[in-house]
């Protein structure tokens, strides 16, 4: 019996990491729908990336109270992951604060912790009000009602429960260090905690373990549920920040991609030994689709993009066609995108492994025609994006299905595509005509 | 005034078997619209008193295929491009300039995977080389001193991070340079990308161009200057619409360099 809170805590430590992985393989294996594009290239450049805007943060910063909000939580989150590794050895070796040993470093490290919980709570709150009480348009957009506002506060919920129980458990050990209780040896310094331990001050010392050990126990499996949360929210930036910069475009924003089966088609136009009238050979893969319309049709970047967006906004709120009031918002285009994925997700889950037609589809089911023809290719949200995120590559590329497999360009843009195709120019204007301004 | 330009055409080149310093790739706008055609003067007037020996294709020119890619007719724009990377490769073309930033992007992104390999400028690019060979004088004259502010166009400004040249440019004309707040990798588009100039736009509460005059007039400059063809007939078209022709006027950055030393 001496051994059931070791095992206890190693079944809830399986439990947690395991489930955690399965949705992770499920990511996966959603982002493997997507046709492949193969990245080798610009190496130093990509890490460069990595190590400036995914962990320096340095377009968050653009926008300095966010960015400064946000960069103490992270600073948080990744430094108090210290404090969970202490907590998982211990839990499983059923040691109190092994690292201890480390003396006059380990009070350095937990009174660090203890400062940055307590700045995370600070910064938590203030989030709380940017969201919920100031009106911050970038919040309350049409697709931010519901569920992704919700899940905006779940998060920072998490976050307040998580650094209050860490606290919680600080402060009860330091009392029980205090009274010089048997296993609780003193260790650490605890700038915050210490100054509400005074509340404890009239308890025994057996309910004084009983707190500490709740605080504990409750501490690590709120940051296994966290870390299940992350799944369904919109928070797997936390993870997949890193691989989405590191596969984030790499040449100028105006570079549009070439379309490679369009470039197929046109050198055999161009051929002229070419038999336009020939048969396909028997064993020729069907004709490849022209543009997006379902997230198939995306590349695994574009994918990745879905599952890394964290519906900041900054996207949607630096878009000249959402600032003046037409429907199109970057954050959709990616919110819609996911959304379609974890659609097709669960299809093939209930179709053991195979993706069974739904009759739906990204284009219309989701994003609108009337989105797509409001952009002005401005790249605006690409700049704005903190992770590298591309919604501008998703637009291009379904309106290259709705005019190429579709034919359903609005009609002023088809009378320009014909005049570009009969005179060379996007006007009626004879291209004979093309040098008369230097004789005017 | 015709006669004062000199538009000598690649084809003139060839016959005489000489190559051109630069190609100037004029661009639909520059060709066939009235108020582009007047930055397409003001620009071969500073080619020609700098005595730059540069070219045009001329009636061999054609839509570079930006709106139509744009616009999702990946198909109309490739073959655009093969056809145009055709006629310059036949003329061994190797350094272009163009007044107009689609064209500039176009030629310079996107037509290398589909054998198009030229050094391409935007001209304000350009003029910044002649300005610093030593071969295009820029002064202030009537713009000195006078409040003006740079409208960014996205395809050269975050399309390609080129924020500077223009500005330079405006800087050498002595005028007192004024920034919108949204500017830079910031700037606002004036609404005319992504083939929008050739649609209606989608139904909204304004129109972007509005929105981006607003913010031009708001700084208190004279003139909102551009380097892009359609950004300067959507601010144009901004600046009527807030009735402010009296006191605002749009133009190129190669029109106002011409016009300050009186071209």
């Amino acid at each position: 019996m001496q051994y059931l809170p070791n095992i206890l805590f190693f079944l809830l430590l399986v439990a947690g990491v395991g489930y955690f992985t399965k949705n992770i393989r499920t990511v996966v294996r959603n982002i493997k729908l997507g046709i492949p594009v193969a990245i080798s290239d610009h190496k130093k450049e990509r890490y460069g990336n990595v190590a400036r805007i995914a962990l320096g943060q340095s377009k968050l910063l653009k926008r300095p109270i966010s960015g400064a909000l946000h960069a103490i939580v992270y600073l948080g989150f990744i430094i108090i992951n210290i404090e969970v590794l202490e907590i998982i050895i211990d839990g499983l070796l059923g040691t109190h604060r092994i690292f201890a040993f480390l003396g006059g470093f380990y009070d350095f490290l937990i009174a660090t912790f203890e400062i940055l919980a307590l700045l995370v709570l600070v910064s938590v709150v203030l989030f709380w009000t940017r969201r919920n009480v100031l009106k911050i348009k970038r919040f309350l957009s049409p697709e931010m009602k519901g569920w992704p506002k919700q899940d905006g506060n779940i998060i920072l919920y998490f976050e307040v429960v998580l650094m209050g129980l860490f606290l919680l458990m600080n402060s009860s050990d330091y009392a029980l260090q205090q009274m010089g209780a048997a296993h609780y040896t003193q260790a650490g310094s605890y700038p915050v905690s210490s100054l509400f331990a005074g509340i404890f001050d009239t308890m025994s010392q057996s309910s004084l373990i009983v707190i500490e050990r709740t605080a504990w126990w409750l501490h690590i499996t709120g940051i296994l549920i966290f870390l299940n949360y992350l799944y369904f929210s919109k928070h797997l930036h936390i993870l997949l920040a890193f691989p989405n910069v590191y596969f984030g475009s790499v040449t100028q924003k105006g570079q549009f991609k070439n379309n490679q089966a369009v470039t197929a088609e046109v050198k055999m136009m161009m051929d002229p030994s070419a038999d336009p009238f020939a048969a396909p050979a028997p064993d020729a893969p069907p004709p490849p689709k022209f543009g997006a319309s379902d997230v198939m049709d995306l590349t695994q970047v574009q994918l990745l993009n879905a599952y890394t967006c964290t519906e900041c906004g900054r996207c949607t709120s630096e878009c000249p066609a959402n600032q003046t009031g037409k429907k199109l918002s970057p954050r959709k285009i990616m919110m819609d995108t996911r959304d379609r994925l974890q659609e097709v997700s669960k299809n093939i889950d209930a179709n053991a492994g195979v993706f069974v037609p739904d009759g739906k589809q990204l284009l219309k089911d989701y994003i609108s025609t009337e989105e797509l023809w409001a952009c002005t290719t401005c790249n605006a949200c690409v700049e704005a994006c903190p992770l590298s995120i591309d919604p501008l590559s998703i637009i291009m590329d379904m309106r290259q299905y709705l005019v190429m497999e579709q034919s359903a360009a609005p009609s002023e843009l088809n009378g320009t595509m014909t005049n570009i195709e009969n005179n060379g120019a996007p006007w009626p204007f004879n291209q004979m005509d093309r040098l008369n301004w230097a004789k005017e | 005034m015709s006669d004062l330009l000199k538009v000598p055409t690649m084809a003139d080149f060839m016959a005489q078997g000489k190559q051109p310093e630069v190609l100037f790739w004029v661009g639909c706008a520059g060709s066939f619209d009235d108020r582009a055609k007047k930055i397409t003067k003001a620009f071969v007037k500073l080619l020609n008193n700098a005595g730059v020996e540069f070219a045009v294709l001329g009636t061999e020119e054609s839509c570079t295929g930006d709106p139509a890619k744009r616009a999702g007719n990946e198909f109309l724009f490739q073959m655009q491009a093969v056809t145009n990377i055709e006629v310059l490769n036949a003329y061994k073309v190797q350094k272009i300039v163009t007044a107009c930033p689609h064209c500039f992007n176009t030629i310079n992104n996107e037509y290398p995977q589909l054998g198009g390999n030229f050094e391409v400028m935007h001209h304000t690019q350009f003029l910044k080389t002649l300005l610093n060979d030593g071969r295009l004088k820029v002064e202030g004259g009537k713009f000195k001193g006078k409040k003006i502010t740079f409208h960014d166009p996205c395809y050269l400004g975050r399309a390609n991070g080129e924020y500077e040249a223009p500005r330079d440019l405006l800087r050498k004309l002595e005028v007192e340079l004024v920034e919108m707040k949204r500017c830079k990798t910031n700037g606002l588009c004036c609404g005319a990308g992504g083939a929008q100039m050739f649609k209606e736009p989608e139904p909204g509460n304004k129109d972007i161009n509005v929105e981006r005059t607003e913010e031009a007039v708001d700084t208190g400059a004279s003139i909102v200057a551009t380097g892009c063809p359609f950004c300067n007939t959507m601010m144009t078209d901004g600046v009527k619409h807030k009735e402010k022709e009296d006191q605002v006027q749009v133009m190129d950055v190669a029109e106002m360099i011409a016009n300050a030393s009186e071209l």
